[in-house]
C-alpha cells in the first residue's frame, strides 16, 4: 500500500531543497496523505503513544545521566542527590522511572492488540518480528536501568538475572564472569550497565524506524482483518484523521501517566530499592519490576535450573514464531469465536502469572504457576495450530468499507 | 568478456581472496580486545586471600566473611548438626557428596554463601534440614551445605581454604 505523495513544495526554496533531499516529501507521504484503514479503533493509537514514550525516556534519561554517578560508592547517593538537590530532579526521575512502566503498559496493549486482530499474519511477519526484537531490547534496557540506583532490589535483581546465563552448559560460568567483569555483581558490572543502558534506547529507535518502514510497506491491519481493496472507499488520509485520534489518545494516556508521577510515584516500585545494595544480605523476598513478573513466574515454575531458564526465554522467543503457529486464514478474532475465548483465557493466564511472580515460590503458588505456564505454551504451540484446522469462522466482510457500513446500519436500526 | 566465466583464476580473484583473508584477521584482532576488556581486570584478579579469626564463633554459630566480593559462610557445627550431615545416605541427593568430602575438620564447615541456582545469599539455620534456605526460589540446603530440595543444581561450593592454626583460617 503505497503512500507515494504527489508532494510539491510551495516555495522556491522548498523546491530547491526537495530536489536535493526529498525528506519533506517522505514525511508528507508517511504522515499526512498516508492512507489508513477507516475502521481503526483506539487500540491502534498505541504505536504513536509508544513512539512518544521512547522520546520521553531518552530525554529524561539524558538529563538524569548529567547528574548520576555510575560507581558502587556513589550511585545510590547520587540518585538521592537528584531527588533532593538537583533543580526539578525529583520530577525528572519520577517521570523516567514511571515512564518505564508506562512504556511497558503501552507495549503490552500494543502486543495484545496484534494478537487479537491477527496483525502478525502474512504479509506482516517481518513487521511483527521486528516488534519482538524491540520488546527484547526494551526488556534489556529496563533491566539495566533498574540496576543503576544500586538499591537492594537493583543488586539482587542483577545477580539473579545475570546468573540465568550460568545455566548454559560448559561455558555458562565463563559467560557470567564475563558479564560481571569479576566474580560477582560489582563496580565493573554497574559501570557497563550504565554504558549499555544509554546505548540500547538508540538501538530501539533504529529498530523502530525499520518497524515503521515495514508497516508502511504492508499498510496497517484493522479490526476487520481484511486488507485494503479500494483506497478511495476503505481508507482515510493519516492527517487529520489518525493524527487527531492519536493525539487525543496520547493526552488521555498522559493524564494516566501523570497521575502516577504526581500521586503514586513509588507505587510501581519496590520499597527495598530505597535500601542501598548490600552484597552480603539478600532481601527476604526478591521480585523484579512488575513487567517481568509473568516470565519470572515461568522461571520459578520449572523445578530445574536450565529448564526454568529455557522456559523463560522460550516464552518470549515463541512470539517470533506466531505467524507460522497460527494456521487460521482469518485474521481478526472478531470472526473467530473459539480463538476469541482462548485469547481471553490467555490474557487471564498472563495476569495470573504476573500475580504469582510476585508471590513466594511455595505450595499452591508453585502448582498454580505450573498450570498457567502449561496454558501459556499450550496456547501458542497446541491451540493456535489446531484452531486453524477445527474452528469454523464467522463470515468475514468483503471489504473494510462493508464492515463499516454493516456496523453503522446495525447502529441505525438499534436507534430507530 | 565471455571468457570471464572460465575457471582460470584471475589476478582479481587472487586479490579478492587475499583481501578477504587479511580483513578477517583484522576483524578478529579488533574484536578480541573489545570482547576481552569485559573480563575481570588485573585489580580484580589480584584479590588476595582472606584470613579469618574463628575463635569468636560459638558452637552453632555462622560467621559470614567477604571473599572475592562474595559471602563465605564459616559454620561452627554442633554435634547434632555433624551427625545429621554424616548419617544420611548421600546417594539419593541431587548432587551426591559425602559430608566427609566437604570438610577438613567436622566441626568447621566452610562454604561460599551463594546459592547455586541464581546467586542469592541463603539464610542460615533455616529450611527443613536446618542448614540454609534460599529465600529467592526456595532451595533448601542441609548442615553440610548440600542441596536437598528446590531448583538449585549443585551443593554450596567449598572454596580453597586452610587452617593456619586452631583459630586462624585462610580462605583462597
Amino acid at each position: 500500500m503505497s503512500g507515494h505523495s504527489t508532494y510539491v513544495p510551495k516555495s522556491a526554496l522548498g523546491r530547491w531543497f526537495e530536489s536535493r533531499l526529498p525528506i519533506m516529501g517522505l514525511i508528507h507521504g508517511s504522515f499526512v496523505v498516508y492512507p489508513v484503514p477507516r475502521n481503526l479503533n483506539y487500540f491502534w493509537t498505541f504505536g504513536g503513544i509508544l513512539s512518544f514514550m521512547l522520546i520521553c525516556q531518552i530525554i529524561t534519561g539524558i538529563v538524569l545521566a548529567m547528574h548520576y554517578t555510575p560507581h558502587v560508592d556513589y550511585a545510590f547517593a547520587s540518585v538521592e542527590y537528584i531527588m533532593r538537590d538537583v533543580n526539578w530532579g525529583w520530577v525528572i526521575r519520577y517521570t523516567h522511572a514511571n515512564g518505564a512502566s508506562m512504556f511497558f503498559i503501552a507495549v503490552y496493549l500494543h502486543m495484545l492488540r496484534g494478537l487479537y486482530y491477527g496483525s502478525y499474519k502474512a504479509p506482516r511477519e517481518v513487521l511483527w518480528i521486528l516488534g519482538v526484537i524491540i520488546y527484547l531490547l526494551m526488556m534489556a534496557t529496563g533491566f539495566m536501568g533498574y540496576v543503576l540506583p544500586w538499591g537492594q532490589m537493583s543488586f539482587w535483581g542483577a545477580t539473579v538475572i545475570t546468573n540465568l546465563f550460568s545455566a548454559i552448559p560448559l561455558v555458562g560460568d565463563a559467560i557470567t564472569t564475563w558479564l560481571w567483569g569479576g566474580y560477582s555483581v560489582d563496580n565493573p558490572t554497574l559501570n557497563r550497565f550504565f554504558s549499555l543502558h544509554y546505548l540500547l534506547p538508540f538501538m530501539i529507535a533504529a529498530v523502530v524506524v525499520l518497524h515503521v518502514w515495514a508497516l508502511h510497506v504492508t499498510g496497517q491491519n484493522n479490526p476487520a482483518g481484511v486488507e485494503v481493496k479500494n483506497v478511495e472507499r476503505d481508507t482515510l488520509p493519516f492527517t487529520p484523521y489518525a493524527t487527531v485520534k492519536d493525539g487525543f489518545a496520547l493526552l488521555c494516556f498522559l493524564i494516566f501517566f501523570s497521575w502516577f508521577v504526581f500521586y503514586a510515584p513509588n507505587y510501581l516500585g519496590h520499597a527495598d530499592n530505597y535500601v542501598e545494595a548490600n552484597p552480603l544480605v539478600t532481601p527476604a523476598h526478591i521480585v523484579p519490576e512488575w513487567y517481568y513478573l509473568p516470565f519470572y513466574a515461568i522461571l520459578r515454575a520449572i523445578p530445574s535450573k536450565l529448564g526454568g531458564v529455557m522456559a523463560m526465554f522460550g516464552a518470549i522467543v515463541v512470539l517470533a514464531f506466531l505467524p507460522w503457529l497460527d494456521t487460521s486464514r482469518v485474521k481478526s478474532a472478531a470472526y473467530r469465536p473459539l480463538y476469541k475465548f482462548f485469547f481471553w483465557l490467555f490474557v487471564v493466564s498472563c495476569l495470573g502469572l504476573g500475580f504469582l511472580g510476585a508471590k513466594p515460590p511455595e505450595g499452591a503458588y508453585v502448582i498454580a504457576s505450573r498450570l498457567l505456564t502449561l496454558y501459556y505454551f499450550g496456547f501458542f504451540l497446541i491451540i493456535m495450530p489446531l484452531l486453524g484446522l477445527f474452528e469454523t469462522p464467522k463470515p468475514v466482510p468483503a471489504s473494510i468499507a462493508d464492515a463499516v457500513l454493516a456496523k453503522n446500519s446495525a447502529h441505525a436500526q438499534a436507534h430507530s | 568478456m565471455a571468457a570471464a566465466s572460465t575457471t582460470e583464476p584471475t589476478r582479481r580473484d587472487m586479490l579478492f581472496i587475499a583481501n578477504g583473508a587479511v580483513a578477517a584477521v583484522g576483524v578478529g584482532a579488533l574484536a578480541w580486545p573489545l570482547i576481552s576488556q569485559m573480563n575481570p581486570d588485573a585489580s580484580t584478579l589480584a584479590l588476595a586471600s582472606t584470613e579469618v579469626d574463628i575463635s569468636s564463633i560459638p558452637e552453632g554459630g555462622i560467621l559470614t566473611v567477604k571473599w572475592r566480593g562474595k559471602p563465605v559462610f564459616v559454620r561452627h557445627r554442633t554435634k547434632k548438626e555433624i551427625e545429621e550431615a554424616a548419617n544420611v545416605k548421600a546417594a539419593d541427593m541431587p548432587d551426591p557428596q559425602a559430608d566427609s568430602a566437604r570438610v577438613k575438620k567436622p566441626e568447621w564447615l566452610v562454604v561460599v554463601g551463594v546459592c547455586t541456582h541464581l546467586g542469592c545469599v541463603p539464610l542460615g539455620h533455616s529450611g527443613d534440614y536446618d542448614g540454609w534456605f534460599c529465600p529467592c526460589h526456595g532451595s533448601v540446603y542441609d548442615t553440610s551445605g548440600r542441596i536437598r530440595k528446590g531448583p538449585a543444581p549443585r551443593n554450596l561450593e567449598v572454596p580453597a581454604y586452610a587452617f593456619l592454626s586452631d583459630t586462624k583460617l585462610q580462605i583462597g
